[in-house]
C-alpha cells in the first residue's frame, strides 16, 4: 500500500504570510517599478543614450554624484566619531543624545530642506558668518553636500554602533597584554572590524544622497549646468510630461542604486564572515 | 500508550538524518535516546511529536498511524531543550496555556485550572513561584516549570530534548533522580533524548543508542553496557582501551603478546581489534601468563576513590590506561617510570570488516 | 577629586588601564567634536524651526495652523497615515513571519526585495506609480472605466507612501523573531494551541516593542513623505495637498512664517517619535 505523505509546516501561515507579503510587494513596488524597464524599452536605445547623456542631465548627475560622495565621506568620518563617542565614553544626557542621532530620520525632508535653506541663506543664523568670507552655500553645491550630510547623519552611527558595542573586550585587552600600543591597537584590532559597517553606513548614506529631493530641492535652488539634481530632472521632465524623458534618467539611477543594494548586501556578509556561528 | 516506529527515513538536502529507523517503546515506559550530536536522536524525537514530518515510513501511537496528524492533536508532551517557556507570561499562565487554548466545550472551568495549576505546582516543587516570570526563575527551576507546562494537558506521552543540558551538574543530577521518581508515580510512556551515557544510565528503563542516523543498539542499561554490540556502543559508553592485532583460532595476537579469545575459536588470521575497559584491566610486577603486556608507568592520578594509572606500551607509542580501587592502588605501590605488567580481565573482541575505527 | 573620578571612568569605559592623561585628551577632543558637530548640524536647525515659526508672534502662528488650506492638508495627512501604518503592519508581519519560521528558496532574494524601496529614490517612486496608475499608463483606461482616479488624488497619496513605508515595519520585526527563534510557537502548538491563539497569546506579546518601534518609524515617515507624494498629489490646494506639501507652498510664496509654522508641527511630531523612539531602547535594554 501507498502512503501520501504531505510535506507539511509545523507552524501554521505559510501560505497566508506568503500570501499577503507576495500580494502587497507586487501591487505597491515590483509591478510599478517593472513599468520603468518597459516604458524605457519603448524609447528604444539611441533616444535612450541621447536623453541620458545629453548636457544639462550629465550634469546634474554629475552634481547628484558629487555631492552625494562628498557628504557620505564626511558623514563615514563623523559617525565613526559619533559611534566611538556613544559606545566608550560615559557622559550626562548620553541617551538624549543617542536618541537625537535619528533626528534627520523623524524629520520630514521638506521641513530640514527650508529651515537649512534659510539658515545657510546670504543673512541666515549661519549663512552669515560665510557671507564674510564671501562664501556662499544655500544655491550652490555646498549647500546640496550640507543637506545630504543632514540626510545622511545616522546612517555610519547605526551601522558602527552596533558592532562597537559587541566588540569584546578581552580582545584589545589581550592586545594590550601582548604589548600593542594605543593607537596599535585602534588600527590593527579595531578599525578593520569597524571598517565593514563604516563601508556599508558609506553606501547606504550615498544611495539615499542619489535619491534625495525634498531637503535638497530648497536649497539646490536648481540652476540648469550649475545646481540640478537628478531627481530633480525627472521631476521637471514629468511636470513637462515628457514620461520617456522622465524614464530614462530614472533607469540610471535604478541600476547606481541597486550596485549600491548589492554592494552593501556584500559588505554585509563579509563583517558576518568573522563572526563565530553559534551553535 | 505504545510507540511503534517502522521503517522510518529522514533527509534534509541531501543529509541523510535518519536511516530505517525500526523501535517500539512499549506503555509506561522511559526511554534513553543516546548518541552524538548529529545522530539523529533529537530528529527523530521531534517526529514522534509531529515537530517533523513524516516522509518515509510510519509512526503510530497504539496501532493508529499518525502520518498526517498535526502535533496540536497527537496528545503528546514537548518539554524543549531551552524549556521555551512563554516569558511574558506568570509561571501560572505557563503551565496553565494548554487549558486555556481549548475549545470552550472542552476547557475546564476557571477554578478547576486553578486547582490544576497548583497541583502542578505542587508536583514540581515550585508551590509560591505562581506569580513570577520565567526569567526571575533559576535554571532547574524553569526546567520544572517546562514540565508541569507539559504535563498539564495530560498527555499519553512526554517528550524530552535533552532535558538537564543546559543545567550545572549537582542541578542535573538532582532532577534526574526526581525525573526517574516522577515517572515511577505517573507511568506516562516517556521519551528522552541525551548525549550523556551517565544520565541514560542512571534514568532509562531502556536505552536507544543512535549513530549517524541509525539505531546502534537497543537495552536496558545494563544489557547495553555489559554487552555492547558495536565498537560504536562499546566506545560511547565509557572509556576503553583498544588492542590492535591479529585474530587467530582463538588468540588476539598483538605484538608477542597472546590474548585469549575462546568466542572466535573458527577464525584464522584476521585483523581484530580488542575492547578492554580500564577497570578490567590488572596489573602486576612479574610476567604471570602470555596475556601479560608488558609497560611503563607513565602518569597517576585519582578522582576521589578511584584512581587512574596510565601506561605507555613497551617499544610502541600506544597508552593503556587502567582504573584501580585506592586499596588495590596502595597495595602496588607503583612509581612513575616503573616497569609492570598489564593484563586484561575481561575482553570484547570486534573484527573490523564492518565498522572503520 | 576630580581627576579620581576622571580616573575611575576610564578604567570603567575603556576598560584598559592606559597612560591616563592622554586618555582624557583624546576623550575631551573627539566629545567636543560630536558635541560641535551635533550643534551645529542637528540642535540648531531644530531650534531655528520654533523660532522661524514664532518670529511674528503667536497670532501669527495659530493664524496659519488654523486657516482651512493648513486644517486640510492635516487632516489628510492624517488620512494618509492612518491608512497606510496598519497596512504596512499586516506586511510587515506577514513578511517577517514568513522570512524568520519557514525555509523556502529565493528567501534571501525576498529579503533584498523588502529593502529595495530605501534604495529606490522617492521621485522614482513616484515616477512609477504614475506610468503605472496615472491616466498613460497601463491601469489608466482600466481605471477610467470605472470612474476611478489614483494619480493626482488621495488614493495616489496613500500608494507613495505606502511604497516608501513598505520596509519600516518588516526589517524591525525580521530580527527580533529571528532572535526569538521558533521553539516558543512550537511550545504552543504542541500544547493545543490554534494558530491565531498561538499569533496572538505568544507571538504578538513576544514582538510587541519590535513592531511599536516600527510602528512610529513608518508613522514619521508617511508623515513627512515628499518626493513621492509630490510627484503623485498634482497639488491640488485643499484636496491633495499634504503637510509637506503644504509647507513648500507656502516657503515657494515667501510666507516664510506660516511655512515654519507648518513645518514646527511636524517637528514637534518628529520629537515625539523620537522620545518614543528613545523610551522603547530603554525599556527592552532593561528587559
Amino acid at each position: 500500500m501507498k502512503k501520501k505523505y504531505k510535506k507539511k509546516n509545523v507552524l501554521p501561515g505559510f501560505g497566508l504570510s506568503l500570501g499577503i507579503t507576495m500580494l502587497y510587494m507586487s501591487l505597491i513596488v515590483l509591478i510599478p517599478l517593472s513599468m520603468v524597464f518597459i516604458e524605457s524599452s519603448q524609447l528604444g536605445w539611441h533616444d535612450f543614450i541621447k536623453i541620458v547623456t545629453s548636457d544639462r542631465v550629465f550634469h546634474a548627475y554629475k552634481i547628484s554624484f558629487a555631492t552625494a560622495f562628498v557628504a557620505a565621506l564626511v558623514n563615514a568620518v563623523f559617525g565613526l566619531l559619533i559611534a566611538w563617542v556613544l559606545v566608550r565614553y560615559r557622559f550626562p544626557g548620553k541617551r538624549i543624545i543617542d536618541g537625537f542621532i535619528d533626528l534627520p530620520f523623524a524629520l520630514p525632508t521638506a521641513v530640514a530642506g527650508i529651515t537649512l535653506t534659510t539658515l545657510y541663506g546670504k543673512d541666515g543664523w549661519l549663512g552669515q558668518f560665510f557671507s564674510l568670507f564671501h562664501i556662499k552655500i544655500a544655491f550652490t553645491p555646498i549647500g546640496i553636500t550640507i543637506a545630504l550630510m543632514f540626510i545622511g547623519l545616522p546612517f555610519v552611527v547605526r551601522m558602527v554602533q552596533p558592532v562597537l558595542e559587541n566588540m569584546e573586550k578581552e580582545v584589545e585587552e589581550a592586545a594590550a597584554s601582548l604589548g600593542a600600543s594605543k593607537q596599535q591597537i585602534f588600527l590593527k584590532v579595531i578599525f578593520p572590524e569597524l571598517l565593514p559597517p563604516v563601508l556599508a553606513g558609506f553606501s547606504l548614506a550615498f544611495a539615499r544622497g542619489l535619491g534625495e529631493y525634498g531637503s535638497v530641492v530648497f536649497i539646490a535652488g536648481n540652476m540648469p549646468m550649475k545646481t540640478e539634481i537628478a531627481p530633480f530632472m525627472i521631476m521637471s521632465k514629468l511636470e513637462q510630461f515628457d514620461y520617456a524623458g522622465a524614464t530614462a534618467i530614472a533607469v540610471v539611477m535604478l541600476v547606481i542604486s541597486f550596485v549600491c543594494l548589492i554592494v552593501i548586501n556584500l559588505l554585509q556578509k563579509w563583517s558576518r564572515k568573522h563572526e563565530f556561528q553559534s551553535e | 500508550m505504545t510507540i511503534e516506529i517502522r521503517d522510518v527515513s529522514k533527509r534534509y538536502g541531501s543529509f541523510q538524518a535518519l536511516q530505517n529507523i525500526n523501535l517500539e517503546i512499549p506503555k509506561g515506559e522511559l526511554v534513553a535516546l543516546l548518541g552524538p550530536s548529529g545522530s539523529g536522536k533529537t530528529t527523530l524525537l521531534r517526529m514522534i511529536a509531529g515537530l517533523e514530518s513524516i516522509e518515509e515510513g510510519i509512526i503510530s501511537f497504539d496501532g493508529k498511524d499518525l502520518t498526517n496528524t498535526h502535533v496540536n492533536q497527537r496528545d503528546v508532551g514537548f518539554v524543549f531543550q531551552h524549556y521555551a517557556l512563554f516569558k511574558h507570561m506568570t509561571v501560572f499562565d505557563n503551565i496553565a496555556f494548554g487549558l486555556n487554548v481549548r475549545k470552550k466545550k472542552l476547557r475546564p472551568k476557571k477554578a478547576e485550572i486553578e486547582k490544576k495549576v497548583y497541583e502542578l505546582l505542587d508536583l514540581v516543587k515550585l508551590s509560591g513561584f505562581a506569580k513570577r516570570y520565567p526569567s526571575q526563575l533559576s535554571g532547574g527551576q524553569r526546567q520544572r516549570v517546562a514540565l508541569a507546562r507539559a504535563l498539564a494537558v495530560e498527555p499519553q506521552i512526554l517528550l524530552l530534548d535533552e532535558p538537564f543540558g543546559a543545567l550545572d551538574a549537582k542541578v542535573r543530577k538532582e532532577l534526574r533522580r526526581w525525573l526517574r521518581k516522577l515517572h515511577n508515580e505517573m507511568h506516562v510512556t516517556s521519551v528522552f533524548v541525551t548525549h550523556d551515557q551517565e544520565e541514560a544510565l542512571d534514568v532509562a528503563d531502556r536505552i536507544v543508542i543512535m549513530n549517524e542516523g541509525k539505531i546502534e543498539q537497543i537495552g536496558t542499561p545494563s544489557e547495553v553496557y555489559d554487552s555492547p554490540k558495536s565498537p560504536f556502543v562499546y566506545d560511547f559508553l565509557g572509556d576503553v582501551n583498544l588492542f590492535h592485532g591479529r585474530l587467530d583460532q582463538g588468540k588476539l595476537k598483538v605484538g608477542s603478546v597472546e590474548l585469549n579469545v575462546p568466542e572466535y575459536q573458527n577464525i584464522s588470521d584476521k585483523e581484530a581489534v580488542g575492547y578492554v575497559r580500564p577497570h578490567h584491566m590488572k596489573i602486576d610486577r612479574q610476567k604471570q601468563s602470555d596475556d601479560a603486556i608488558a609497560a611503563k608507568v607513565f602518569f597517576c592520578h585519582s578522582i576521589g576513590p578511584v584512581w587512574y594509572v596510565e601506561l605507555k606500551r613497551e617499544n610502541m607509542d600506544e597508552y593503556v590506561e587502567v582504573e584501580l580501587t585506592k586499596e588495590e592502588y596502595e597495595q602496588l605501590n607503583l612509581s612513575v617510570g616503573e616497569f609492570v605488567y598489564v593484563r586484561p580481565k575481561e575482553m570484547k573482541v570486534f573484527i573490523p570488516e564492518d565498522f572503520v575505527i | 577629586m576630580t581627576t579620581d573620578l576622571v580616573r575611575q571612568e576610564v578604567k570603567s569605559t575603556d576598560g584598559i588601564k592606559h597612560a591616563k592623561k592622554e586618555v582624557n585628551w583624546t576623550k575631551y577632543i573627539l566629545m567636543s567634536l560630536m558635541f560641535l558637530y551635533l550643534v551645529v548640524f542637528l540642535l540648531i536647525p531644530l531650534v531655528f524651526i520654533f523660532v522661524k515659526a514664532f518670529e511674528k508672534g503667536a497670532e501669527v502662528y495659530f493664524a496659519a495652523i488654523t486657516e482651512p488650506d493648513a486644517l486640510s492638508a492635516i487632516k489628510l495627512t492624517i488620512l494618509v497615515a492612518i491608512i497606510s501604518v496598519p497596512l504596512n503592519v499586516v506586511f510587515g508581519i506577514a513578511a517577517a513571519w514568513l522570512i524568520t519560521k519557514f525555509q523556502f528558496k529565493g528567501k534571501q532574494i525576498l529579503l533584498s526585495l523588502i529593502e529595495l524601496p530605501f534604495a529606490v529614490s522617492p521621485v522614482i517612486a513616484g515616477l512609477v506609480l504614475v506610468l503605472f496608475f496615472g491616466p498613460r499608463g497601463v491601469l489608466g483606461p482600466f481605471l477610467d472605466e470605472f470612474g476611478l482616479k489614483i494619480i493626482f488624488s488621495v488614493p495616489g497619496i496613500i500608494i507613495a507612501t505606502m511604497f516608501v513605508t513598505l520596509p519600516f515595519v518588516a526589517r524591525e520585526l525580521i530580527p527580533v523573531m529571528q532572535a526569538q527563534g521558533k521553539t516558543e510557537e512550537e511550545a504552543a502548538i504542541s500544547l493545543g494551541a490554534n494558530g491565531w491563539q498561538m499569533f496572538l497569546r505568544v507571538t504578538l506579546p513576544s514582538i510587541k516593542w519590535g513592531l511599536l518601534y516600527g510602528m512610529i518609524l513608518c508613522n514619521a515617515r508617511a508623515i513627512g513623505e515628499f518626493g513621492a507624494v509630490s510627484v503623485v498629489s498634482g497639488h491640488i490646494r485643499g484636496e491633495t495637498n499634504t503637510m509637506p506639501l503644504h509647507v513648500e507652498i507656502l516657503y515657494n510664496e515667501y510666507q516664510f512664517s506660516a511655512a515654519f509654522a507648518v513645518a514646527s508641527l511636524m517637528s514637534l511630531l518628529a520629537l515625539v517619535t523620537l522620545l518614543i523612539k528613545t523610551w522603547i531602547e530603554w525599556r527592552t535594554e532593561k528587559h
